[in-house]
């Protein structure tokens, strides 16, 4: 096993059992054992390795990528654990690696807290913990410190997971949700809402198959492409939970400015579009996991898009709105039949409609 | 998609706009009010909002937006009831997701299940047929819900249960009939109504033939009318000839899906398993005679009404709310008392804010309550 050498010189804990019992949360043996086993292994990094209460950063190392520190943390509870596209340690990863780089923020380090209820499979775990450390290989980012709490049966379900994060913000670089202004330019980096349409199915509960997959992914790269082709660019955030409706709601409220999007050119999965109609839902409220939401100055549109293409996360990249000058804080869609609607912020959740 | 865009297409609503357009230039329409045509089902109401239609069509018409939106007229008391049954300690209840967010006098569905309640939102009532048969300690009920469109399905389930031998599955039925309640619309006093769009999916089940009274007696045209944009469009401007030729004519836009004889193996269902109530309480409306239906004797032990004690109390609506006016076509939405500052999606008094399909919820989500407080 490759682990680092701090690690390898102490003997590292097994677990022998196939579950969780709430002794894995005693503070004892067994809870070294299960942290050992499930997340030791798996993280296996110089910052974590010496096991201390906290991580411990160089100063003069995370100055280097920048002038300011960017902190966040998110909560993962998906049910199920694991669905096409993706599983809950992979979102946890995304989750927050995405949160710190739509402030532009170069990712470096997170913190992984789980909540597990007790009853369940070690080995499930460890799947979910090589997710995580596979996921966060891939963005470049290590996992330091930890925290492990077992509750019993039907005090949560399965397991949830919180993840902190800590990046450094690029030199001048001044994102807001504030910024947008008349004439900017919306731009999304491809198909919005398979993550929502992908777990709803995953549930089983509305007896559709479809082959529509989360689109779960870590965009720091994509991000720093974007910024880097046009650094004007005014803001940029993810579409998660409540969708592109959102987000843009967001964008009209704080900078008090209207935005209109065109129905034409949101991007939409055909397979989505059907599943929304049989539904009774609505995809522009749908979760996404790697989408963005970019406000682009107009003469820096060509240039952002472009470069957002050019990534492989941003293939399907298209302007597909403009900031305007009607009543500030409000969101329309010019429909494909030539009318126009408003889009509100989402009341509550989206329930199907009945006929 | 097939069989969607072709509904959806801008250019051909374009051309009906222009004919729309042409139509009323011939007519003489009086100074005083536009011609009011009311679309019945809510499913038309969310389509109008959703495309935009009403900002398309020319100032001379007026869409009234009815009563046919199944989760808007449910009384409180009812929903009361459904809370009552679903807090019994032994009972799976199952629900369309939509009725989770109606108030009760004290709380809504959705606030039974945070209190420890299990209340499950379904797709179907052959779902909670198979939560039965998973779950056959615990007693599951079906919320049964909606107009002629959904009754057939509540019907085969329990017909299904028969066969089944299934003893822990019961209906809270709370079906409710179209025809009765635009007859009631229809005799209101000081109506306003030129014209109807038919509900399409209850007439898919019912047919047109039981509509022919409005043409007869009330003299006024009703076109059955699809739920694309193109159909709604094409139906407003078949009930503007109608109206410009004095003719007054049960018409049916929607022929692909509904069959002028309706659906006969799903009537066979309905009237096996049903029969009407004498009477049903309507929210905002009040109580309709033959309006609603129970299930018969023969299938009592189905009956959730039989297995619960239900508090069947009447609770009056909110003295604020005016959601009998507005489904009468009498106000329009922004012009209840309460529209948009105490009664709003999130916190709504009167239930034509709940659902997606009624019409001050789709005001409010697609029309924007500052636009219509403005206008007033």
């Amino acid at each position: 096993m490759n682990v680092a050498p701090f690690i390898r010189a102490r003997r590292l804990g097994k677990v022998s059992v196939d579950t969780v019992t709430l002794a894995h949360g005693g503070g004892g043996k067994a809870m070294k054992d299960l942290i050992d086993d499930v997340f030791v292994t798996a993280f296996d990094n110089r910052v974590l390795a010496p096991l201390e209460d906290q991580a411990r950063f160089d100063l003069a190392e995370l100055a280097s990528h920048g002038d300011r520190l960017a902190f966040t943390t998110d909560s993962f509870v998906v049910d199920p654990l694991f669905f096409p596209g993706g599983d809950i340690g992979e979102l946890a990863v995304c989750g927050t690696v995405n949160d710190l780089a739509v402030g532009g923020a170069t990712p470096l380090y997170l913190s992984c807290a789980v909540i597990v209820e007790e009853g369940m499979s070690v080995d499930v775990l460890r799947r979910v913990a090589r997710s995580m450390a596979q996921t966060a290989l891939e963005a470049g980012v290590q996992i330091v410190t930890g925290d492990t709490k077992v509750v019993q049966r039907g005090a949560c379900d399965k397991l949830f997971i919180t993840t902190s994060g800590i990046g450094v913000i690029r030199k001048g670089c001044t994102l807001g949700v504030d910024t947008a202004r008349p004439g900017d330019v919306v731009l999304v980096n491809g198909l919005l809402g398979d993550h929502g349409a992908a777990i709803l199915c995953a549930r089983g509960d509305m007896a559709l198959e479809t082959l529509i997959e989360s689109d779960c992914a870590c965009l720091h790269g994509l991000i720093e492409a974007l910024l880097t082709a046009a650094p004007g660019i005014r803001f940029v955030r993810d579409a998660t939970r409540g969708g592109l409706a959102t987000v843009l709601n967001e964008i009209a409220d704080a900078s008090q400015v209207a935005i209109e999007i065109e129905e034409a050119a949101t991007p939409l999965r055909e397979q989505v579009k059907a599943f929304c109609e049989i539904l009774g839902l609505d995809p522009l409220y749908l979760a996404n996991e790697g989408k963005i939401v970019v406000i682009a100055p107009p003469d820096q549109a060509d240039a952002a898009l472009a470069a957002m293409r050019a990534h492989p996360l941003g293939e399907g990249s298209a302007v597909i709105g403009q900031v305007n000058h009607g009543e500030a804080g409000r969101v329309t869609m010019r429909t494909v039949f030539g009318g126009r609607r408003i889009v509100d912020m989402l009341v509550g959740e989206q329930l199907p409609r009945i006929c | 998609m097939k069989y969607l865009d072709e509904f959806r297409d801008g250019d051909k609503a374009r051309v009906l706009i222009k004919e729309i357009e042409a139509l009323v230039a011939t007519m003489t329409i009086p100074a005083e009010r536009p011609l009011y045509i009311m679309e019945v089902c809510g499913g038309h109401t969310h389509s109008i909002f959703r495309y935009g239609l009403e900002g398309m069509l020319p100032k001379e018409i007026e869409l009234i937006h009815g009563p046919g939106c199944p989760v808007c007229v449910l009384p409180m008391g009812r929903v009361d009831d459904c809370v009552s049954i679903a807090e019994n300690p032994n009972v799976i209840f199952t629900t369309f997701g939509d009725a989770m967010r109606v108030p009760g006098s004290k709380k809504s569905l959705l606030q039974a299940k945070a209190g420890g309640a299990d209340v499950r939102m379904v797709y179907s009532p052959m779902d909670a047929l198979a939560l039965a048969r998973k779950n056959p300690d615990r007693e599951v009920v079906f919320f049964g819900l909606g107009f002629e469109t959904t009754m057939p399905s509540t019907a085969l389930t329990i017909l299904q249960a028969e066969t089944d031998g299934i003893r822990n599955f019961s209906v809270f039925c709370n079906h409710i009939t179209i025809v009765p309640t635009i007859k009631a619309i229809l005799d209101s006093p000081g109506l306003q109504l030129d014209g109807f769009l038919g509900p399409g999916h209850v007439s898919m089940v019912i047919g047109t033939a039981p509509y022919e009274f409005i043409a007869k007696f009330y003299k006024r045209p009703m076109v059955v009318a699809g739920f694309e944009p193109l159909d709604i469009l094409q139906s407003i401007w078949m009930v503007l000839k109608q109206i410009k030729e004095g003719r007054a004519d049960i018409e049916n836009q929607y022929a692909r899906i509904v069959p002028d004889g309706g659906n006969a193996p799903a009537l066979q269902a309905v009237s096996r398993v049903y029969e009407l109530r004498e009477f049903f309480e309507w929210r905002g409306l009040g109580s309709i005679d033959h309006s609603g239906v129970k299930l018969r004797d023969g299938y009592a032990h189905f009956d959730a009404e039989q297995k619960f004690a239900i508090p069947n109390l009447k609770i009056a609506d909110p003295k604020s709310c005016q959601c009998g006016e507005v489904l009468k076509g009498v106000i329009k939405p922004w012009q209840c008392k309460v529209f948009g500052s105490a009664c709003t999606p999130e916190t709504p008094l009167g239930a034509l804010m709940v659902s997606s399909e009624g019409a001050c919820a789709a005001y409010y989500q697609y029309g924007g309550v500052k636009r219509y407080k403005e206008a007033v």
